[in-house]
């Protein structure tokens, strides 16, 4: 007996040798994902900068940025979660303009605004968990669900506005607006926001059972259900987030841009700029593992390539080259470092 | 006559025109034990630990745990009951680290549902050392895709003996893997049931089972057709008797041990 604790306490020695030297290893091999994200973001703004010095090394081009980059990081953050359960979600864009619809014609009435935000943000989980229903109650594939919910949103705000957009410029100054976007100082407060939704979310990610079970699932979906995970409920959280944080970004960006627009000009690009973000930040599509930081670094990427490209002095449509050839790098550079 | 933890009376299950299982009855006694199932393909095998485990339903018979009649059977009154099945392969998730598949689905937290991570890794580490767990990779914070097949299968037993599970299920635990890999896993078991979880396992290598097993329930066609313990048979014996009833294409009748056990 006295021999085995000998050996357990040698043992115990070893391993915590083992560990205190593995410690930086071990934090760079969990957070791989994320820092490559970091790295290229990096290395992208000292490009930018050496382009063009006098407009990266001032602060208009950040308070500018920050003004719509909020918007993103609230939309990215959530769908890592569907993403990591190996589901995906199109609709949110089409979510987003459905929850400002319902925003902007409650507050045009006359309501509270802060009702009028609940109300939207309820609208936008209630489509979620109707996403997350259709997928994992009835099993759907959610590509095709999400499509199909997307265009159905979009043709319902088109038809229940009859197309005539809502100004928003009757909110300026309030107390509710100050709230959410207005400045300290110069600096935008919705970024403010954008970074309470990240800690959010990677507390959620990571330290909290729903991040846990969503690992699981996606990772292994019959063995969670075995081991007594609700893989439906677990599923349709993801859902209802991503469609909580469609409503919130919906009515940040009524906010921002200070009307409702029945008929945006193109859904379709902020959506694909957000899925670029997840993708540039390190979550594969496959399931299992995701980085929200990495998401939120993304997210800033690829904002800043689509100013950047344009005050390093090349013409705008470079922007979608460059957007391009990040995102084939950044992929490049996850899957060089996981074969290794 | 002494309760049984866990026993199945005339359980028969088909699919379709299938009959996988027909009147099946099988036990598992309340002082610990390890049970080998061994049977062809085909035989019902993993139907009969699916519907122990509740994963499937039965079309008809009863299930009884300690003598209690167990009605609307289902995964978690299996759970609830304390059994614990391990799937070859899929058992774990292979991209999450150690400490989390073994807190899968029942993970530690406060009372805002986020996770005691320190105590999650502190406990999966105290709990594979127990089982003697010494992987020159390991930790809790390890991903288990870098573990070895057999340790793989450790970290499920593993995770059924934290749980206190009073019966852990294995199907085919040893396929995949090597022979040491495979000692090792029957070393789980038997800390396993010195722990004082029951075990039933799945196996075609008669040789294996034969070494660490209680008791051998030999199925053929949906058949519990000989049921035999270590004492009274040995290894070469089980082989003639498998090769005896593949051969008699489903005639033996169910008696052929009458005399024996």
């Amino acid at each position: 007996m006295a021999d085995l604790d000998k050996k357990q306490n040698n043992l115990d020695c070893t391993q915590e040798f083992r560990r205190s030297r593995r410690g930086i290893t071990n934090f760079i091999d969990n957070n791989r994902r994320a820092l490559i994200a970091l790295i290229v973001f990096i290395i992208l703004m000292l490009f930018f900068t050496i382009a063009n010095p006098k407009i990266f090394l001032g602060r208009e081009i950040y308070e500018a940025i920050f003004r719509s980059l909020p918007i993103r990081i609230v939309l990215a953050l959530p769908l890592v979660f569907v993403i990591v359960s190996r589901e995906i979600d199109l609709s949110f864009v089409s979510n987003m303009s459905f929850s400002l619809w319902i925003f902007a014609a409650t507050a045009k009435a006359g309501w509270n605004p802060f009702l009028c935000m609940l109300l939207a943000i309820l609208a936008g989980a209630l489509v979620g968990f109707i996403n997350g229903m259709l997928v994992n109650r009835i099993g759907l594939q959610s590509l095709m669900t999400t499509i199909g919910m997307k265009f159905l949103l979009q043709g319902l705000v088109a038809g229940g506005s009859n197309i005539i957009p809502i100004s928003l410029n009757f909110l300026v100054g309030t107390p509710f607006y100050n709230t959410f976007v207005g400045n300290i100082g110069n600096f935008p407060v919705q970024m403010i926001w954008a970074v309470i939704a990240l800690v959010i979310a990677m507390l959620l990610f990571n330290y909290h059972k729903f991040g846990s079970n969503i690992s699981c699932v996606g990772d292994n979906l019959e063995s969670s259900r075995e081991m007594g995970i609700r893989t439906v409920r677990v599923k349709t959280l993801a859902f209802v987030y991503v469609g909580i944080a469609s409503g919130f970004a919906g009515v940040l960006s009524g906010l921002i841009y200070l009307s409702f627009q029945p008929r945006p000009g193109s859904p379709d690009e902020l959506m694909l700029a957000v899925l670029a973000s997840i993708f540039i930040g390190g979550t594969p599509i496959t399931g299992g593992v995701g980085t929200i930081f990495g998401a939120f670094i993304g997210a800033c990427t690829v904002r800043f390539i689509q100013t950047g490209v344009i005050e390093a002095g090349l013409m705008g449509f470079w922007t979608q080259f460059f957007n391009g050839l990040i995102i084939l790098l950044a992929l490049t550079s996850h899957k060089f470092y996981k074969s290794r | 006559m002494k309760t049984k933890f866990l026993e199945l009376k005339n359980i028969s299950k088909s699919f379709g025109k299938v009959n996988a299982l027909g009147r099946v009855n099988f036990y598992i006694k309340e002082e610990p034990e390890i049970v080998a199932l061994i049977g062809d393909n085909g035989a019902g095998k993993s139907t009969l630990i699916k519907i122990i485990s509740g994963v499937l339903i039965q079309d008809c018979g009863e299930i009884y745990i300690n003598g209690k009649r167990m009605k609307n059977w289902s995964v978690a009154k299996s759970r609830a009951s304390g059994i614990e099945t391990v799937y070859q392969d899929r058992a774990l998730a292979l991209q999450q680290t150690l400490a989390r598949n073994i807190f899968m689905g029942r993970e530690l937290t406060n009372i805002f549902g986020f996770m005691k991570n320190k105590l999650q890794f502190a406990e999966a580490d105290r709990l594979m050392r127990t089982i003697g767990f010494t992987s020159k990779v390991f930790a809790s914070g390890s991903i288990v895709a870098k573990l070895s097949g057999g340790e793989r299968q450790g970290v499920a037993i593993a995770r059924a003996l934290y749980f206190k599970a009073n019966l852990t299920i294995l199907d085919e635990p040893t396929t995949a893997l090597s022979l040491t890999e495979a000692e090792k896993v029957f070393d789980f078991i038997l800390q396993a049931k010195e722990g004082g979880s029951s075990c039933i396992f799945i196996t075609h290598n008669i040789y294996h089972a034969y070494y660490v097993s209680d008791r051998f329930v030999i199925l053929d066609r949906g058949r519990v057709i000989m049921e035999t313990d270590h004492e009274h048979t040995t290894a070469e014996q089980l082989v003639k008797d498998m090769q005896k009833i593949a051969k008699s294409n489903g005639k033996v009748k169910e008696d052929i041990n009458n005399g024996r056990s």
